[in-house]
């Protein structure tokens, strides 16, 4: 692979006494498309957390750009990494959550502008242009001055990916976008995923359930059970041609 | 009973102490706000040293009650700071700033940690600095949550002005004891008539908050 | 010298003690009484009722006291002269009732709306209904903010001072009168306070702590304590 854009390099989280992470080693090239399946509990969630620095590892490295996240130097010696150094790699990232998390006191082209604007510095037409541009192709360009609880979870959703796109960071991190939407939603947060994906230029870390949508979109797909990964591999390699008891008896509860 | 033009009387009377009451009222009241964000935010502050004393300060001031957080600054203050001019005025504006801030820190402490997690997340998403993260996203909501809350220790605040009648400031009540001293008959109608005159002040007070409770269930995410 | 006003203020804790006790318990009888009356379903009663309850919460319970020791007796007719102690019943109690009649209400209000029409399809009387159903499920949750109230009366008793009743700050008041030094005895009376209210306000957020993990509305089955190894039941 080319200069990966993000490296985990045996990174263990515990929360109290239980292990989530026990080890975790993961190269995301830029642009791919990697989908995290996996059981309840299986770490899926932490691992993306990890990246989006809303939990610290216990052990081990992550790299942005060949640079540690969670540690800097100081005086020569590698020491916690403060919050200015954390915020100087986090705007690469960018993170879509589970239950959309908008901001309610804004409407939804404010809740857009407010990260250009505050965190890139962007002037407030620019933010504007860009903001209402990403909205319109997330199909929401009628709705600008709408506020957060006047609209549909598959609506908020497409707002929440809009407002983390306009950012324009170099990996998306999705958590479970469709698990909290009602069946008939999910499909349009789905569709619009699919063009993010088709337009190529970022990295894109899916946990989902959604398993043929994982088939479909992903460029490799990784099966992380009990804190490590288990399985990888190209959708076909692991969806269709796998060998292991464990992962067939887990796909077998997607299959209808 | 008491006849209508000796009610009027009365009143104008009692009018006399109001502009002593509203004084100490908007006085503190200012205050008390400038405490309850001070010790409210000292309390979440991740300075141990902050934390602690601002704890402190706010268990001291909760714990005890006006009357007697007033009869003490009346006597300490000449004895502490030499202030004679005026000392019952300040008494009385710093008891009550100090009682209602350490109580309404509270309501700021509680109301920032109640905005949802989740907003938190989103704003640490879109890299935005902690600053940025308070500012923009957790004090609108949180200030939101705040005002009902300030809106009922407001109502108190009003209650808590009648205790300075028992330093000497000629409010609304010394005013009426002095009516009573010469009219005894008509103590129980001034009584009453008092009542009445700090309940016609509280009442915008009551609407406030009641518009207050109605806004601060739009436009908050709480989980 | 600092400790001079000691054993008086001592004597006066114990009327303070019984005095907090007394109105405690009759605001908690009254807050009932509201809650009766308004649930009277005649509308313009039910105006009335509202209007006096707001009346007496956001009024001072300072001039309530002074209207019920210097004012009643003066009263054509019906006028009697009560003791200080029941003026500081009275007056504290029905002041306080009306709070307490609302953490009464915010209780029956928050049992699931289910509950009544469950019990109507059971047929059951109208006292088994509450005795039953309603209120064991309304009570424990409020037990914490009543708690927090008795403190609050603690520290209003006070005011009664200013009515004759010989608690602590009569008693701080009475040295310094004699010994021209203030400062010391209410400081110590601070204390005092401070002393039982610390304390106790601990104890009730303990409490307070319990109940919510016991009463999780997320978590009605009180599963999430399965998982920390803690029975439910407590």
């Amino acid at each position: 692979m080319a200069e990966p854009i993000v490296t985990y390099k045996n990174v263990t989280k515990s929360f109290d006494e239980v292990d989530v992470l026990k080890g975790i080693n993961l190269d995301i090239a830029p642009a791919e498309k990697i989908a995290l399946i996996g059981p309840s509990g299986s770490g899926k969630t932490t691992i993306i957390r990890l990246l989006m620095t809303l939990e610290e590892p216990t052990s081990g490295v992550i790299e942005v750009n060949g640079q540690n996240l969670w540690q800097m130097e100081k005086k020569g010696e590698l020491v916690r990494a403060n919050e200015k150094h954390l915020r100087q790699i986090r705007g690469d990232i960018g993170m879509v959550f589970q239950h959309f998390n908008l901001f309610p006191h804004m409407t939804i082209l404010e809740n857009c502008m407010t990260g250009p604007i505050n965190v890139k510095g962007e002037s407030k037409e620019e933010a504007k242009k860009n903001s209402i541009e990403m909205l319109e192709k997330v199909g929401l360009g009628d709705k600008l001055e709408n506020y957060p609880n006047q609209l549909s979870g598959g609506q908020k959703q497409r707002v929440a990916m809009a407002r983390a796109l306009v950012m324009r960071p170099k990996v998306m991190l999705f958590d479970e976008v469709t698990s909290a939407l009602d069946p008939e939603l999910v499909g349009e947060v789905l569709e619009v995923i699919r063009e993010i994906a088709k337009e190529g230029e970022m990295a894109m870390v899916l946990v989902t359930h959604e398993m043929d949508f994982a088939r479909d979109v992903a460029d490799r797909i990784i099966f992380l059970e009990n804190g490590v990964i288990a399985e990888q591999g190209t959708p076909e390699e692991v969806l269709e041609n796998t060998e292991s008891e464990r992962l067939q008896q887990f796909l077998s509860r997607f299959r209808s | 009973m008491i006849p209508i033009s000796q009610i009027g009387e009365i009143f104008s009377i009692l009018l006399q102490g109001l502009n002593i009451t509203i004084t100490i009222l908007v006085t503190s009241a200012f205050f008390s706000f400038l405490v309850a964000f001070l010790a409210g935010f000292g309390r979440l502050s991740k300075n141990i040293f902050i934390r602690k004393f601002s704890g402190f300060f706010v268990e001291v001031f909760r714990g005890t009650s006006l009357i007697i957080q007033l009869f003490w600054f009346f006597y300490a203050l000449p004895i502490l700071f030499g202030i004679d001019l005026g000392s019952e005025f300040w008494a009385c504006v710093i008891a009550i700033s100090m009682n209602y801030g350490a109580y309404m820190s509270e309501t700021v402490r509680g109301s920032i940690l109640s905005v949802a997690h989740g907003q938190t997340e989103a704003a640490i998403a879109l890299n935005m600095s902690r600053f940025q993260r308070m500012r923009i996203v957790i004090l609108p909501q949180a200030v939101r949550m705040m005002l009902p809350e300030f809106g009922n220790y407001l109502i108190q605040m009003l209650k808590a002005t009648s205790l300075i009648s028992l330093v000497g400031l000629a409010d609304i009540v010394y005013k009426g004891q002095l009516y009573t001293n010469t009219n005894l008959s008509s103590t129980p109608t001034v009584y009453l008539l008092i009542l009445v005159f700090y309940f016609i002040i509280a009442l915008p007070l009551i609407g406030l908050t009641k518009w207050a409770e109605k806004q601060s269930s739009k436009g908050v995410a709480s989980e | 010298m600092f400790f001079g006003s000691l054993p008086m203020i001592f004597k006066g804790l114990w009327v303070t003690l019984g005095v907090t006790i007394a109105c405690y318990l009759f605001a908690m009888v009254f807050g009932f009484v509201w809650v009766t009356l308004k649930r009277i379903p005649f509308k313009p009663f039910q105006w009335v009722v509202s209007f006096v309850l707001e009346f007496i919460r956001s009024t001072p319970p300072l001039v309530q006291l002074f209207f019920l020791f210097f004012g009643l007796p003066m009263v054509p007719y019906v006028g009697v002269s009560l003791s200080p102690f029941t003026v500081a019943v009275l007056g504290l109690g029905v002041h306080y009732s009306t709070y307490i009649s609302e953490i009464y209400r915010s209780g029956i209000q928050s049992v699931d709306k289910g509950q009544w029409e469950a019990s109507i399809a059971l047929n059951m009387s109208v006292r088994d209904r509450w005795t039953k159903v309603i209120l064991p499920q309304a009570i424990p949750p409020i037990i914490p903010m009543l708690g927090n109230y008795l403190i609050i009366m603690f520290k209003e008793v006070p005011l009664t001072s200013t009515v004759g009743v010989a608690g602590m700050l009569l008693m701080a008041d009475k040295f310094g009168a004699r010994n021209w030094a203030y400062l010391e005895p209410y400081t110590l009376v601070a204390i005092f306070f401070l002393l039982l209210s610390y304390p106790s306000a601990i104890l009730i957020k303990k409490l307070e702590n319990k109940m919510n993990r016991r009463f999780d509305k997320k978590d009605p089955t009180g599963a999430k304590n399965v998982k920390k190894g803690v029975a439910i039941d407590g």
